[in-house]
C-alpha cells in the first residue's frame, strides 16, 4: 500500500539533468531517509515531491492520485525546512495557524489543532513568542509543530537537524523518532547526509548518487548487502576498506571490500603482515591505520583502548564471511550459497 | 608628539570647515527670515532681531498655506501609489523567474536616467488629453516617472535578499501570491518601504520642472514653484525676507526628516546607486 | 523559465501572476515615460505648436537642420544644429557637468574620508553634512541668490573682509561669474550625495586589509593610494556616472539662479524655453530629443561597460 510513488521521474535545470529516471514506492507510515553526497539531488527530489519544483518528466502519485499538477498546499504534505523558515513577524501561534487559515478552517478548529500540536511538542508556553525569542531547538519544534497542524499524509524534512549543536541534535533526533511512532499513518521523508541519523531513524534508506537511486533498503540490508561499490563505501563508518590488485584478483573480483570492524588485529600472527602508521583513539574504539605489505593502506577498528605505537609490526586477519567482492563495474559478486 | 597634535588639530579644523560650509547657508536663511525692513539690508553674521513678520506675511497673506497643502498632498499620494505599484512589481521581479526579467529591470533602471525634459512635450500632450492640466493629479501622475523606477529597484533588491524558504513555507501553507505579499513580505519589508517612501517623498516635494509646466494658477502650485515665482514689482523690491521665510518653512520638515531617518536614508541612497 | 514540458500549475500560476503584478507598474511607466518620449521624438519631426499639437505635420529633419535658399543664389543653414545659442547651451552643459562632477568627487572624497574616521561627534557631523542634500534645489538657489546679492549679499561682504575681492561682484547677474555662481550652488548642494556614496564604498573595504598594511608598516599615504583608492574606485565610478547623467540634464538651479542669460543656459533650459516660452514646440522637442540621445548613449555605454548585475546572480 504505497502512499508516495515516483515513476521515471526526471528533473532538469535548464539543460542539466540532475535527477534521472527515479522509481520509488514508499509505503504508508514508513520512515524513509534520503542520503547521498552533497549535490546528488536529495533536496531536489524532496522539493519535487513537495511541489516546490516542477517535475520535468515522469509521474508522481500520492495515494494513487497523480500529483504533478497539484498545488503544494493541496498535496496533503508538510515540510520542515533546514532553516526552519518561520515567519519572523508572527508569533508561534500565528506561525502554526497561518496554513490552517489559508485552508479556511473555522477558528475553533484552528485553535484546537494548534493547541494539540503544541501539547504534543511541549511548546504551549511559547505560543505567544516571536521566533526571535526562541532558541534553535525551540524553533525547530515550532517548525515541526507548524507541519503537524496541517495533519499531513506525508511529512518532509530537509536536513532539519543540521543547524543544531551536537547534543541538541541527538535529543531532537530521538524526538523525531518518537513523533513518527505517534503518527503511524504518516509517511516521513527525511533528507540528511548524516549516516547516524539515517541508520537510526530510517525504516528504509534511499541512497542517491549523482541523480540516480543506488539502492533502497533497510539500514541493515544496506550495511550487509550493499548493491554497489558506492553504497558499500557510503554506508558504514569508518569507511569500508577497498583493496584492488593481486589480492582482489585472487578472490576473483576487481575490488575486495572489508569493513574496518571485520578485521582482527594481532601482534603475533595473521594473514596480512604490515606496519602501524597511525592510531586514532575515540575512547570507545580505536582506529588503527596499517600499511599492509604488498596490499596498501588498511583501516582497522579495534574495540576499546589500543595503545599500539606507530611503527609496530602487526598482522591482520579479515573475516572472510563479512568480506565483499565487486566486479569491474562496481556490482557485487554474489557469494555462492554455502 | 608635536606632529600628532598638529595633525589632530588639522583634522578638527577640516571637520569644522566641513560643518560650517554645510550648515551656514541654511543658518543664514533662517537669520534673514527673522529680519524685516531695513535690518534685512545690513549684513550680519549673528541674529540681531527676532522678527516673525515675514512668517506672518507668508502664512496669512496670499496662498502660500494652500500651496504647502498642495505639496503635502502631491508628495503623500505619490509615495502611497508608487509604493503600492512597486511592491507588487518587486515581488514579480525578485521572486519569479520568467523570460525577459533581466531586460525588464534594465529598462526600468534606464527610465530613472531619463532626462525629464525629454518627455516634457509628450507628457504635456498626455496630461492635456486626460484633462489634468492645472490639476494636482497631473503631478501625482507625472512624478511616477522618477519615483517608480527607484522604488521598484530598491524594493526588488531588498526582496531578493529575503530568504526563499520563508516564501516556500508560505506556498506549502497554501498562501496565494497576493497573500504572500500581504501577510509575509509586507511586514518584513517596512524598513525598505520607509526608506524608499521617504526618498520618494523628498523627491516629489522638491520637484520643479513638471510643477512649473503642468500647473498654471497660483492656488494650484506646489511650494518650489511658489518660492521660485515670488517676486517684487522690480528687481529692487524682491521680498527676500519673505522668500527666506518660505524657504525655511518648506525646508525645516525635510531637514527634520533627514536627521531623524539619517541611517535609513543613507542606506536607501546607497542601495539605489552603489549596489546597482 | 518557460520550458513547455513539465511546467506545473504552480509555475504557470506564478508566471501568470508575475505579469499581473507587473502590469500596473508597466502601464503607468508606459504612459508617463515611453509614450511621451515617443511623442517628443515625433514632435521634433513636425511643425507642431503648443496650441495645435494634434494638427502637427511631418516636416522631416527641418527642425534639426535645413538649408534655406533665399532665392538670389544666397542661402543659409537653419535649425537646431545651426543655432549658435544651442551650441552655446551644449557647451554650458558640458562645462557645468565636467566642473561640478569633478569638484563634487574631490570634495565628496575628502568628506567621506573624514566621516570614515572615528572621532567624537561623528554622528553630528554626518547629520550636518546631509543638510545641503535635504534642502530643495529651488530653496538652495534662492538662499544662495540672496547670499550672492551684489549689494547686500554676505558673500561679497565676506570676500571683501578677507581681501579676496576689491569691490562687490554681481555674482549671478554678471556673465563672467554667472556660471561660477551656478557651479558653487550645485557643488555645495550635491557634494553630500557624493560623499555618502563614497563613504558606503569605504565602509565595504574590510578592516583587516588596513590592519595587515599597518603590520607591514606601509605609510598612510601609500595605503590610501595603493589600497583604499583602488578598492573604492568602483563605488566612486558609479557615483560619478550617476552624477554626470544628473548634471547633464540640469535645469532648476540654472533656471532660478540665473534666468535668461547666455552665460549659463543649459540644454534643458534651452529646450523648455522653446517649448513653452517661445512657442516653438516642435523645435524645443528637437532639442529635448538630442539631449535624450546624449544621455541614452552614456547610459548604455555605462551599463555595457560595467556589465551590471541585473538578475542578482552575483553574490
Ligand atoms: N535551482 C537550481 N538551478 C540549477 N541547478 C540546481 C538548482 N537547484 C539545485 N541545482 C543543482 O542540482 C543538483 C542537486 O542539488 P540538491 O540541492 O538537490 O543537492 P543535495 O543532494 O540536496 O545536496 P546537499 O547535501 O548539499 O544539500 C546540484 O548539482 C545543484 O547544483
Ligand atoms: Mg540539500
Amino acid at each position: 500500500m504505497a502512499t508516495v510513488e515516483l515513476h521515471k521521474v526526471c528533473k532538469r535545470f535548464g539543460s542539466v539533468e540532475v535527477l534521472h529516471d527515479i522509481d520509488l514506492a514508499l509505503d504508508r507510515g514508513e520512515f524513509i531517509v534520503f542520503v547521498g553526497p552533497s549535490g546528488c539531488g536529495k533536496s531536489t527530489l524532496l522539493r519535487l515531491i513537495a511541489g516546490l519544483e516542477d517535475i520535468t518528466s515522469g509521474e508522481l502519485r500520492i495515494d494513487g492520485q497523480p500529483m504533478n499538477d497539484v498545488l503544494p498546499a493541496k498535496r496533503g504534505i508538510a515540510m520542515v525546512f533546514q532553516s526552519y523558515a518561520l515567519y519572523p513577524h508572527m508569533s508561534v501561534y500565528e506561525n502554526m495557524s497561518f496554513g490552517l487559515e489559508q485552508a479556511k478552517l473555522s477558528k475553533a478548529e484552528i485553535d484546537r489543532r494548534v493547541r494539540a500540536a503544541a501539547t504534543m511538542l511541549q511548546i504551549e508556553e511559547l505560543l505567544d513568542r516571536k521566533p526571535k525569542q526562541l532558541s534553535g531547538g525551540q524553533r525547530q519544534r515550532v517548525a515541526i509543530g507548524r507541519a503537524i497542524t496541517r495533519d499531513p499524509r506525508v511529512f518532509l524534512f530537509d536536513e532539519p537537524l543540521s543547524n543544531l549543536d551536537a547534543a541538541l541534535r541527538v535529543d531532537t533526533r530521538l524526538e523525531i523518532a518518537a513523533l513518527s511512532k505517534r503518527l503511524p499513518d504518516t509517511t516521513m521523508i527525511y533528507v540528511t547526509h548524516d549516516q547516524v541519523e539515517a541508520m537510526t531513524l530510517a525504516d528504509r534508506i534511499v541512497v542517491l548518487n549523482a541523480g540516480h537511486v543506488e539502492q533502497v533498503g533497510t539500514p541493515m540490508e544496506l550495511y550487509e548487502r550493499p548493491a554497489s561499490l558506492f553504497v558499500a563505501g557510503f554506508i558504514g563508518s569508518p569507511r569500508m576498506n577497498f583493496l584492488t590488485g593481486q589480492l582482489a584478483a585472487a578472490e576473483g573480483a576487481a575490488t575486495y571490500g572489508i569493513r574496518p570492524e571485520h578485521i582482527a588485529l594481532s601482534e603475533t600472527a595473521g594473514d596480512w603482515p604490515g606496519q602501524v602508521t597511525l592510531t586514532e583513539k575515540l575512547g570507545s574504539d580505536t582506529f588503527v591505520h596499517v600499511a599492509a605489505d604488498g596490499i596498501g593502506a588498511i583501516n582497522v577498528r579495534v574495540e576499546g583502548r589500543c595503545d599500539i605505537a606507530p611503527g609496530t609490526r602487526v598482522f591482520l586477519t579479515p573475516d572472510a564471511a563479512a568480506a565483499h567482492r565487486f566486479d569491474a563495474a562496481g556490482r557485487p559478486i554474489v557469494r555462492a550459497a554455502p | 608628539m608635536r606632529f600628532a597634535t598638529l595633525r589632530t588639530l588639522g583634522f578638527y579644523a577640516l571637520v569644522l570647515v566641513i560643518v560650517v560650509q554645510a550648515v551656514f547657508p541654511f543658518y543664514y536663511a533662517i537669520l534673514t527670515s527673522l529680519e524685516d525692513g531695513q535690518a534685512l539690508f545690513e549684513v550680519n553674521y549673528f541674529p540681531a532681531t527676532l522678527n516673525l513678520a515675514n512668517y506672518r506675511a507668508m502664512l496669512t497673506e496670499g496662498v502660500f498655506g494652500r500651496q504647502i497643502l498642495n505639496s503635502v498632498f502631491v508628495a503623500s499620494v505619490v509615495v502611497v501609489i508608487s509604493l503600492a505599484l512597486a511592491v507588487s512589481a518587486a515581488f514579480a521581479l525578485s521572486r519569479i523567474r520568467f523570460r525577459g526579467r533581466g531586460l525588464l529591470l534594465l529598462t526600468i533602471l534606464s527610465v530613472s536616467m531619463f532626462p525629464q525634459i525629454a518627455v516634457l512635450s509628450g507628457l504635456f500632450e498626455v496630461i492635456r488629453a486626460m484633462g489634468l492640466f492645472n490639476s494636482l493629479w497631473s503631478l501625482v501622475f507625472s512624478y511616477m516617472i522618477f519615483t517608480l523606477p527607484f522604488t521598484v529597484w530598491v524594493l526588488t533588491t531588498f526582496m531578493r535578499n529575503l530568504p526563499v524558504e520563508i516564501e516556500e513555507a508560505a506556498i506549502m501553507d497554501g498562501a496565494s501570491p497576493v497573500t504572500i505579499i500581504r501577510r509575509v513580505f509586507l511586514p518584513l519589508m517596512w524598513p525598505a518601504m520607509v526608506t524608499t517612501g521617504l526618498l520618494a517623498f523628498i523627491h516629489a516635494w522638491n520637484e520643479f520642472l513638471f510643477a512649473l509646466t503642468f500647473l498654471s494658477t497660483d492656488s494650484q502650485r506646489t511650494v518650489p514653484v511658489a518660492i521660485a515665482l515670488i517676486s517684487g514689482r522690480s528687481e529692487f523690491e524682491i521680498p527676500w525676507g519673505n522668500i527666506m521665510a518660505a524657504s525655511v518653512i518648506v525646508t525645516l520638515p525635510l531637514v527634520a526628516l533627514v536627521l531623524i531617518f539619517q541611517r535609513k536614508i543613507v542606506s536607501g541612497l546607497t542601495a539605489g546607486a552603489v549596489k546597482g | 523559465m518557460s520550458a513547455p514540458e513539465g511546467t506545473s500549475r504552480l509555475s504557470r500560476q506564478r508566471i501568470r501572476s508575475a505579469w499581473l503584478f507587473l502590469a500596473p507598474m508597466l502601464i503607468v511607466l508606459f504612459i508617463v515615460a515611453a509614450w511621451p518620449l515617443g511623442r517628443t521624438i515625433w514632435f521634433s519631426f513636425t511643425d507642431a505648436s503648443l496650441d495645435l499639437m494634434s494638427e502637427a505635420e511631418f516636416i522631416g529633419f527641418r527642425n534639426y537642420l535645413e538649408w534655406v535658399d533665399f532665392g538670389d543664389g544666397e542661402g543659409a543653414w537653419y535649425g537646431l544644429l545651426a543655432d549658435q545659442r544651442w551650441w552655446r547651451s551644449v557647451w554650458n552643459t558640458v562645462v557645468f557637468a565636467t566642473v561640478s562632477v569633478t569638484f563634487e568627487t574631490i570634495f565628496g572624497l575628502i568628506i567621506a574620508l573624514v566621516l570614515h574616521q572615528q572621532f567624537a561627534g561623528r554622528g553630528l557631523v554626518r547629520a550636518a553634512v546631509l543638510i545641503p542634500w535635504a534642502i530643495p534645489t529651488i530653496v538652495s538657489a534662492k538662499m544662495w541668490a540672496w547670499m550672492m546679492h551684489d549689494q547686500f549679499g554676505i558673500l561679497n561682504d565676506m570676500f571683501m573682509a578677507l581681501g579676496l575681492i576689491a569691490e562687490p561682484v554681481a555674482w549671478t547677474a554678471s556673465p563672467d561669474t554667472a556660471m561660477i555662481a551656478v557651479l558653487i550652488v550645485d557643488i555645495w548642494k550635491t557634494t553630500p550625495f557624493m560623499a555618502l556614496l563614497i563613504l558606503a564604498g569605504l565602509q565595504m573595504v574590510p578592516e583587516d586589509i588596513y590592519e595587515a598594511a599597518r603590520l607591514d608598516g606601509v605609510p598612510p599615504w601609500r595605503v590610501f593610494r595603493k589600497l583604499t583608492l583602488p578598492l573604492i574606485m568602483p563605488a566612486v565610478l558609479v557615483a560619478v556616472v550617476f552624477r554626470a547623467l544628473d548634471a547633464l540634464r540640469v535645469f532648476d538651479i540654472v533656471y532660478v539662479l540665473t534666468p535668461n542669460t547666455d552665460a549659463t543656459r543649459t540644454m534643458s533650459v534651452y529646450a523648455r524655453e522653446n517649448l513653452f516660452d517661445f512657442d516653438q514646440f516642435a523645435y524645443g522637442s528637437a532639442a529635448s530629443t538630442v539631449l535624450f540621445l546624449v544621455i541614452a548613449l552614456i547610459t548604455i555605454t555605462f551599463i555595457m561597460a560595467t556589465r551590471m548585475d541585473l538578475e542578482g546572480k552575483r553574490q
